[in-house]
């Protein structure tokens, strides 16, 4: 199945930090007390007035006040969401123990996941143009909005001058975000990757190009559930701070646990729906990647995209793999709803405090269809050793990635 | 021992070239597709050029259902994709297939449009729902270019977008080698998309003056290294190729444009529009894709320059080749190829590495045309006007954007 292999030359890749802005809590502790307390972030829209449009839910990040963060010239030439995802960074290298000065320029790189970019800065200046004119455009608008800002914000902000990226795969982008840091590390182009995502869009246009999708719910997130109407979209993400595991351990960094395997697949294009869908295919090979086994893995962390015939492919390929309810499963995002470039990211810095803690949070408000055969954690969050985590990521028509967390030992 | 990867396939829709031989023989014969704006009224904006492309969609194979999902940007990778895998004359295994994509801006026209339509002109604080296309969620997130293109050649490995500003072009490449490189596939679709030209891209450009004022002659308004430069000319386009690992590749007994010896990026850290004149960053980018294709500098038989004609780029990586270099800058043909067909952001990456294996093919290295009086500090051999013949084996192209990315890349002829 996965053909014929000439594996690079593999350094192991550990995870040494942790940054984390989410609905349910700003910064990793809160975050992480409100995750496995089963305390969700989602309620009605506050950044735009809502009410008139067939949805009205999403996870906001509380209590978050920019000024008491970021200098006061970088918030005219930043969107809401790069103001999240530079405080989160900060967050993840002090996490990490890391203070930029003291490493070489190019030992330190970024790579972040973006979907669609600024687009709440992107409404203000599309509206300057054409009720006012170009003239009314901000100077800002050129890097303020684009995909790229906030690799490129981070990197500045930190003097980081290494190997750079930025991947698009919708809420598959966390983890190929991750997986193209984890390579950077392997061939020993950088000592030290930032990686992840922080996103959000919860702004009029934004929610006008999400409900196109018609996949957002009206009425609550509830994946796998019989009543799955949809998802409900959040802002937030986390970033991890990615380091090969010898020199890490020489620093003295205390490793949240391994990045040991990852696989991305994209599905048969509409005309080859009787091919089998690749989510099954990502999961073998991320396996294959880790070396492990299916009865290795503890815990499935679920794409859950709270859309019944979605749900249904995502059960039959859990199913498929580790078998009728084999592996605990969980989908923490019910307390924050998807976060596009942030969901993957967050989804494997909850995998790393599961494994840290052995707990494994729960998926909240939803009743799991039993057809499904999913060992689904509901209700309370399930105290048990983590060593293995599989994390599953999916993107608008198509996106299939598995990544394979692992305790540091 | 590590896997290679080379080019088999290039597809190309350039500004007055649609088509590889079209874009070839542009390039070779020095002419210039910059032209004033006719997408829609310019009048009213700073900079009025552009180096547009007369796309008949349909008659490049899409359906008519497909040119209406699709963002302009989407339509050109589609189309760019299909000719470079009919060129490789490759059966594509797909489970084996990856797809990446670069793009600066992803479907910012259709964007452009759409806002204009659901906010009535701007009237609306909160935009109305109801007069959405039912594709606005594919212009929302650009990886539907990506898709797009995996649903044309029917591929099913990774799939991305990568977006890095105008570096894209060479990142998605650089990316798409790892994949190979790796032996997570052994073939990818891989290149670079942007459609660009709209009001509010036109507007941004506008607000920082990096675009040109040069309004009244617009078939020479596209000026790397002159003196008289100021600002570059927007464009668009795309490039793809279909990379294949060598083995395999000799194996069928495929044609090999050049072997993607090595690549680099690195951030700058300064300023996500500002450079530093002294092209630090880019310079180790080069010596990293160099140190990668195990090469010395002085094996550089010609270098593809971002040359976006801007004041402040074309002295950066003047700066950054000599850093990076040596005394070997001064004797190598540097060219912009954007002096013909505008800067496309993400996509010009991709087509400048098809400029470069192109001329690794012909052993003729393109002009940079609207040459006439290099600024003093642009002081290297840039191949003013006419094309030059001129042995060439190993190409060094670089990129440089916003957000601080410079970008490397080496391509070598397969030995």
């Amino acid at each position: 199945m996965t053909g014929t292999k000439t594996a690079t030359k593999r350094a192991e890749v550990v995870v040494t930090g942790l940054g984390v802005t989410a609905p349910n809590g700003l910064g990793t502790s809160d975050y992480w007390a409100a995750t496995c307390a089963g305390v969700g972030g989602i309620g009605p829209v506050g950044r735009f007035d809502a009410s008139g449009y067939p949805t009205a839910l999403a996870g906001e990040v509380p209590g978050f006040v920019p000024e008491d963060h970021l200098a006061s010239r970088l918030l005219p030439q930043t969107d809401h969401m790069t103001r999240l995802a530079l405080v989160t960074a900060d967050w993840a290298l002090a996490d990490a123990g890391v203070r930029p000065d003291e490493w070489s320029d190019y030992d330190l790189g970024v790579v972040t996941a973006s979907s669609a970019g600024g687009f709440e800065f992107g409404q203000r200046e599309l509206q300057a143009l054409w009720s006012k004119g170009g003239r009314h455009v901000s100077a800002y608008q050129s890097f303020a909005w684009f995909y790229a800002v906030n690799t490129g914000q981070i990197s500045i902000r930190h003097s980081m001058r290494g190997p750079c990226g930025v991947v698009v795969s919708d809420h598959a982008g966390g983890l190929d975000a991750v997986a193209q840091a984890r390579r950077q590390v392997r061939r020993g182009t950088s000592r030290l990757m930032l990686s992840g995502g922080v996103d959000g869009a919860v702004c009029s246009w934004g929610w006008v190009a999400q409900l196109a999708s018609q996949r957002l719910s009206p009425d609550g997130y509830r994946p796998f559930d019989a009543t799955a109407s949809g998802y409900v979209p959040g802002e937030g993400g986390a970033f991890l701070v990615l380091e090969a595991a010898e020199p890490a351990r020489e620093r003295g960094a205390r490793p949240y646990g391994r990045i040991a395997g990852y696989g991305s697949t994209f599905d048969p294009r509409p005309d080859g729906r009787d091919r089998e869908p690749g989510l099954k295919r990502a999961i073998d090979l991320a396996l294959d990647d880790a070396g492990i086994t299916p009865a290795d893995v503890d815990v499935v962390f679920a794409d859950a995209a709270g859309v019944r015939e979605l749900d249904a492919a995502e059960a039959a390929a859990i199913g498929a793999v580790f078998g009728r309810r084999g592996v605990p499963v969980t989908a923490p995002q019910t307390m924050t709803g998807r976060l596009y470039a942030g969901a993957a990211a967050l989804q494997v810095a909850c995998a790393l405090l599961a494994i840290r803690d052995g707990i494994v949070p729960p998926t909240t408000g939803t009743d799991p269809m039993p057809e499904y055969g999913l060992d689904l954690v509901v209700g309370e969050a399930r105290r048990r050793p983590v060593r293995t985590a599989l994390v599953l990521a999916r993107g608008y028509d198509g996106n299939n990635s598995a990544l394979i967390v692992r305790e540091e030992v | 021992m590590d896997r290679r990867v080379v080019i088999t396939g290039i597809g190309v829709l350039a500004p007055g070239g649609v088509g590889v031989k079209n874009f070839w023989n542009l390039l070779e014969e020095g002419r210039t597709a910059t032209r004033p704006i006719s997408f829609f009224d310019a009048g009213p904006f700073r900079s009025r050029v552009a180096a547009e492309i007369d796309l008949d969609a349909e008659a490049c194979g899409l359906t008519p259902q497909e040119i209406r999902r699709m963002d302009r940007g989407a339509q050109l990778a589609v189309i760019a994709a299909g000719e470079a895998v009919a060129d490789s004359g490759l059966t594509l295994d797909p489970e084996r297939t990856g797809v990446v994509v670069g793009s600066a801006v992803g479907a910012t026209t259709s964007l452009d449009e759409e806002y204009r339509i659901v906010s009535d002109g701007g009237r609306l604080d909160l935009v109305d729902h109801r007069y959405a296309v039912p594709h606005l969620y594919d212009y929302f997130v650009p990886s539907s270019f990506s898709r797009e293109v995996a649903w044309a050649v029917d591929a099913t490995g990774p799939n991305t977008v990568v977006s890095t500003g105008c570096t894209s072009g060479l990142d998605s490449v650089g990316y798409a080698v790892e994949l190979i490189r790796e032996g997570s596939v052994d073939t990818m679709v891989a290149g670079a998309s942007d459609a660009p030209i709209s009001p509010i891209t036109v507007a941004c450009f506008d607000a920082i003056k990096a675009t040109t004022p040069r309004n009244d002659d617009p078939e020479h308004a596209s000026r790397p290294f002159d003196a008289s430069r100021n600002g570059f000319v927007l464009g668009e386009g795309s490039a793809m190729f279909v990379l294949e690992e060598y083995e395999q590749a000799r194996a069928r007994g495929a044609h090999i444009y050049a072997e993607i010896a090595g690549f680099a990026n690195r951030c700058n850290a300064y300023h996500m529009t500002g450079l530093r004149p002294d092209g630090r960053e880019m310079a180790e980018a080069i010596t990293a894709a160099l140190d990668e294709a195990r090469l010395d500098p002085t094996a550089i038989h010609y270098i593809n320059a971002h040359g976006s004609g801007t004041r402040q780029n074309d002295r950066h990586e003047t700066a950054a080749f000599k850093r990076s270099l040596g005394e070997h800058a001064y004797r190598t043909p540097v060219s912009s190829i954007k002096s013909m067909i505008g800067h496309s952001l993400g996509a010009i990456g991709s087509i400048e590495i098809a400029a470069s294996a192109l001329a690794i093919e012909h052993n003729v290295v393109p002009p940079t045309v609207n040459l006439h009086n290099p600024d003093p500090e642009c002081d290297l051999d840039y191949v003013p006007l006419t094309a030059r013949e001129h042995r060439t084996d190993v190409v060094l192209t670089v990129g440089s954007g916003f957000g601080g990315f410079q970008s490397a890349m080496v391509l070598r002829r397969a030995a």
